[in-house]
């Protein structure tokens, strides 16, 4: 249970103490953040073990606020000197920078007090001899998917566990854990056929061991994507519509979630300010982002503040309908904290999704294929070429020409480009293929037209 | 002779007979090599927006990492904890990659040497610079960037430093230490006018002295920079698509020879001949004007080290000469399986980190075309002369890279500028298609952050002026 973790765990009255050494220096409030954890990795190749690594690691932050002036820390050495140095270093700090009006910790009666079991963490322990058998098994499905799967960067399986605690100055305790199972392979493809080598891969990552997929299915797969590469050919340059797979679908969502984080949007670095309310897709486009989804990659019962995880409608029948707040942004935009404090160990806190996704639609990806009579289907990108201020989006893809409803052969080395307004505002078919392989989950996508640029 | 500024095991709370025992448990006789990684690290970031700083943020830490190597297997473990059990159980995680009893005899190790170069002797250590020094810094970027033009709406900026100190200890008895400070000052502008806004931004740093940021009034310099792009981008028309001449400026843009043959020549990818440049040593993968380096030992810059993160010292390491292909950058378990020279590019993000073969700083060297014959040279293309990132596909050598600052070159001038553009080519080809290089070969003024395998670490870029007569430029106007 959540909150029996939290009054037993060793790092609550270490972290209590801080409070009270800090409070005796003058800080009129602070909060502590307190990760530890562990993890066991390997990667094999061609079989062997390649490299096998082990850690334990912990870290504590600390954030001070002496009136409206505020400073973090952090540290991995847990000795009582060096705690007691971060607490006077920190609050030394806090003093050198200016006064900031919407500074300071959540009123005290937001904090959460519902402590949720959302099912992320596993007991279970992978002995290093069974994790190179299941990295083992995925790459050697994925070398004897094909006689051209010629070589491999290899296949890694990894385990770990996690423990967050955070307390503040209104008395709240929170504590939560967690793990992470994750497998994965890269093949590289090769054919007398063509000239050069195609990499791709596959993974599974998961909360719980037991709903990992199987190695054989993570190698297979992994196989298939690097063969439908071999070959790859130029396009010339035009305008055509354009189909996102899941993947890259998912890194659409990606970026309407740095344009709602409260952050771009007060310090004006977002294409949707001013946007809420306003018809940002069409009608049967919803976006949520829900932080409480049993066993999520995103999902925590509490954020980096402490308030609770919710439900959050982001776009609803194609309407932008809420901002990704914390306590500070929020106040900058006069809104209330959404519950998407996310913060590293020592630093202040930011925004962040934890479980985003685009309602699926009806269609299949078959379907959505079948739809267009000449166009590109786009499975990588590659490359930054994305302004998060304008909108204005270029990236490298890869992918698929696709000719009178059918796959007709790769494609590589081109662009594809647009303007993120546009982009939502053109979809045009939602797939219904929803999975979570991320945080940011999204079914196949269908946009009108984009320029893609080639020969 | 010893550097004074070289760090002590004392340093970490740790004696050589620790240190002997640990290495003596993890090099058993089934492991080829073992090392341990000591590290410790002050970093300090202040950030400004808005016109007042209000964010400082202070990290003390250190860890140690082991590895022990067999063959092509590697076992690693770190811990933040440096007590002899901590570094006993890292030990023997290292060790059970060779699946061999524990060692039992120590390793014997002199006592710390320092690394035989100085490239970065600092008369103050940037970690003693007051908070209100660097508080003081962000302000004047502010007062320059609004200063600058009326239309900038908004400054935002910060100041970073890092103050890391290492040592390496390894099983040959070898034992090298250093101490590698590091900064960076980042200003990014938004400009507004009507419905129009844009972003500039500008910085750099590297392994160098507070007072760096004050000579030739280098951190107004940067102000106005940022300020100047995100003016000029107001007026950007969208970038042309299809494939076209370009013409690259000097300095950043060198980002292209460490996206689009860098990577592809780190020795661990050639090991396992993943890369599109496997087995490709001796042939042209460059038209005859191209000789590039990645040059770890250029005093104070960003990229550079007096030793890679195995106390290997950093060296210049020619990749391509006169466009033939001429070695691969290594760390020390990819040379030796290659059996090619150790060439100091060994690197790793922190004590959590393994080491990969990873570049400096990577440039082309200067050639003999006058840059504005460069640009007079093409009729209707692209002329790039800032960048945002870039990345690769090492396999199939796809690479790309998105302009920030550009402009349409027509009838050989420079016009209009343009935005979006990013532009899209193969590596083992981009590179036949440079057909003039430019006497003005200018570094990057320090802020490259590579990515590889999850790890960030510092490097450098450099280029001259060049002409590539063929690339594919992804915008969104066929004009």
């Amino acid at each position: 249970m959540t909150t029996a973790l939290t009054k037993d765990h060793p790092f609550a009255s270490m972290a209590t103490e801080m409070l009270a050494h800090a409070r005796s220096l003058g800080a009129t409030e602070a909060d502590v953040l307190v990760a530890e954890g562990d993890s066991v990795s390997v990667q094999v190749r061609l079989s062997a073990v390649d490299r096998l690594s082990k850690a334990r690691e912990k870290s504590l932050g600390l954030r001070v606020f002496f009136g409206k002036r505020s400073a973090s820390a952090s540290t991995s050495d847990f000795s009582k000197e060096s705690v007691a140095r971060l607490v006077t270093d920190t609050c030394a700090l806090a003093k050198e920078v200016a006064e900031d009006e919407f500074s300071g910790l959540p009123e005290a009666e937001s904090m959460t007090q519902d402590f949720p079991d959302l099912q992320l963490f596993d007991t279970t322990n992978l002995s290093v001899e069974q994790e190179i058998d299941l990295a083992r098994r995925a790459e050697t499905a994925a070398l004897d998917a094909d006689a051209r799967i010629t070589n491999s960067e290899g296949a890694e399986c990894s385990a770990s566990h996690g423990t967050v605690l955070l307390a503040n100055h209104h008395g709240f305790i929170g504590a939560h854990q967690s793990s992470t199972y994750s497998l994965s392979t890269s093949p590289i493809a090769k054919d007398p056929e063509h000239d050069g080598m195609q990499r791709d891969s596959w993974y599974t990552v998961k909360r719980k061991y037991e709903a990992l997929e199987s190695p054989e299915s993570v190698g297979k797969e992994a196989a298939r994507r690097a063969l439908r590469r071999l070959g790859g050919r130029k396009i010339s340059t035009q305008q055509v519509p354009v189909v996102f797979d899941q993947e890259t679908a998912q890194s659409l969502l990606g970026h309407l979630a740095s344009a709602v984080s409260g952050y771009s949007l007060y310090k004006g670095a977002s294409f949707l300010i001013g946007q809420l309310g306003k018809r940002l897709a069409p009608e049967f486009v919803t976006v949520y982002d829900d932080g409480r989804m049993p066993g999520g990659l995103g999902s925590r019962p509490f954020d980096g503040e402490g308030l609770a995880t919710r439900k959050t409608g982001v776009i609803e029948n194609g309407l932008l309908t809420s901002y990704l707040l914390d306590t500070y942004s929020g106040r900058k935009l006069g809104m209330s904290s959404t519950g998407n404090a996310s913060r590293g160990v020592g630093d202040s806190p930011s925004v962040g999704p934890t479980n985003l996704y685009l309602v699926p639609g009806s269609v299949s990806p078959a379907d959505i294929i079948g739809s267009v009579k000449r166009g590109l289907y786009v499975t990588e990108l590659i490359g930054f070429g994305v302004n998060m201020l304008t909108g204005d989006y270029s990236r490298g893809a890869a992918g698929f020409w696709i000719e009178n409803g059918e796959l007709a052969y790769p494609v590589e080395e081109i662009t594809i480009a647009g303007n993120l307004k546009q982009i939502f505002a053109d979809i045009e078919v939602v797939g219904d293929d929803l999975e979570f392989r991320h945080r940011v989950a999204c079914p196949t996508l269908k946009i009108r037209e984009m320029m893609v640029a080639g020969n | 002779m010893e550097r004074s500024a070289s760090p002590q095991l004392s340093d970490f709370s740790l004696q050589e007979r620790d240190v002997q025992h640990a290495l003596g448990r993890a090099k058993t006789r089934d492991i080829d090599y073992a090392d341990i990684y000591f590290e410790s690290n002050i970093s300090e970031s202040v950030s400004m927006e808005e016109g007042i700083v209000k964010r400082a943020v202070k990290h003390v830490g250190q860890g140690a990492g082991v590895r022990a190597t067999a063959g092509e297997k590697t076992g690693f473990a770190y811990s933040d904890d440096l007590s002899q059990e901590d570094l006993a159980i890292a030990a023997d995680t290292a060790r059970y990659i060779a699946q061999s009893p524990q060692g039992e005899e120590p390793i014997a190790v002199t006592h710390c040497l320092a690394p035989t170069q100085d490239l970065y002797p600092l008369k103050q250590p940037i970690s003693e610079i007051a908070t209100k020094e660097r508080v003081a810094l962000l302000y004047l970027i502010d007062r320059v960037a609004r200063g600058y033009d009326p239309r900038i709406s908004k400054v935002m900026a910060s100041f970073s430093t890092e103050q890391k100190a290492v040592i390496v200890a390894n099983s040959d008895g070898q034992i090298v230490g250093d101490i590698q400070p590091l900064s960076r000052l980042q200003v990014t502008c938004i400009a507004e006018e009507g419905q129009n806004h844009q972003v500039g931004s500008y910085g750099g740093g590297g392994r160098v002295e507070f007072s760096y940021y004050f000579e030739n009034d280098r951190a107004e310099e940067f102000a106005r920079e940022a300020a100047r792009q995100a003016i000029l981008n107001l007026q950007a028309v969208d970038a042309p698509a299809g494939v076209m001449p370009v013409v690259l400026g000097g300095g950043w843009p060198g980002i292209l020879l460490h996206e689009a043959i860098g990577h592809g020549l780190e020795a661990d990818f050639n090991r396992r001949k993943t890369s599109a440049f496997s087995d490709m040593i001796g042939q042209r993968v460059a038209s005859d004007v191209c000789t590039i380096v990645d040059d770890g030992t250029l005093p104070f810059r960003r990229g550079s080290l007096n030793m890679d993160d195995e106390g290997t010292p950093t060296s210049q390491t020619v990749l391509i000469e006169k466009g033939v292909l001429r070695g691969y950058i290594t760390d020390r378990l990819n040379a030796k399986l290659l059996g090619i020279p150790l060439t100091g590019n060994g690197r790793r993000e922190d004590f959590r980190s393994i080491v990969l073969p990873r570049m400096t700083n990577t440039f082309m060297l200067a050639g003999e075309s006058d840059p504005d014959d460069i640009i007079r040279s093409v009729k209707k293309g692209l002329y790039a002369v800032s960048f945002g990132g870039g990345q690769v596909d090492i396999t199939n050598g796809k690479f790309v890279f998105s302009a920030s600052e550009a402009y349409l070159i027509e009838d050989g001038k420079v016009t209009r500028p343009v935005k979006g553009a990013t532009l899209i080519g193969s590596g083992p080809d981009i590179l036949k298609e440079v057909s003039m290089v430019g006497h003005d070969l200018k570094l990057d003024e320090g802020i490259g952050t590579c990515g590889k395998e999850g790890q960030s670490v510092p490097v450098g870029v450099g280029l001259p002026t060049l002409r590539i007569d063929e690339i594919t430029v992804g915008g969104t106007n066929v004009g």
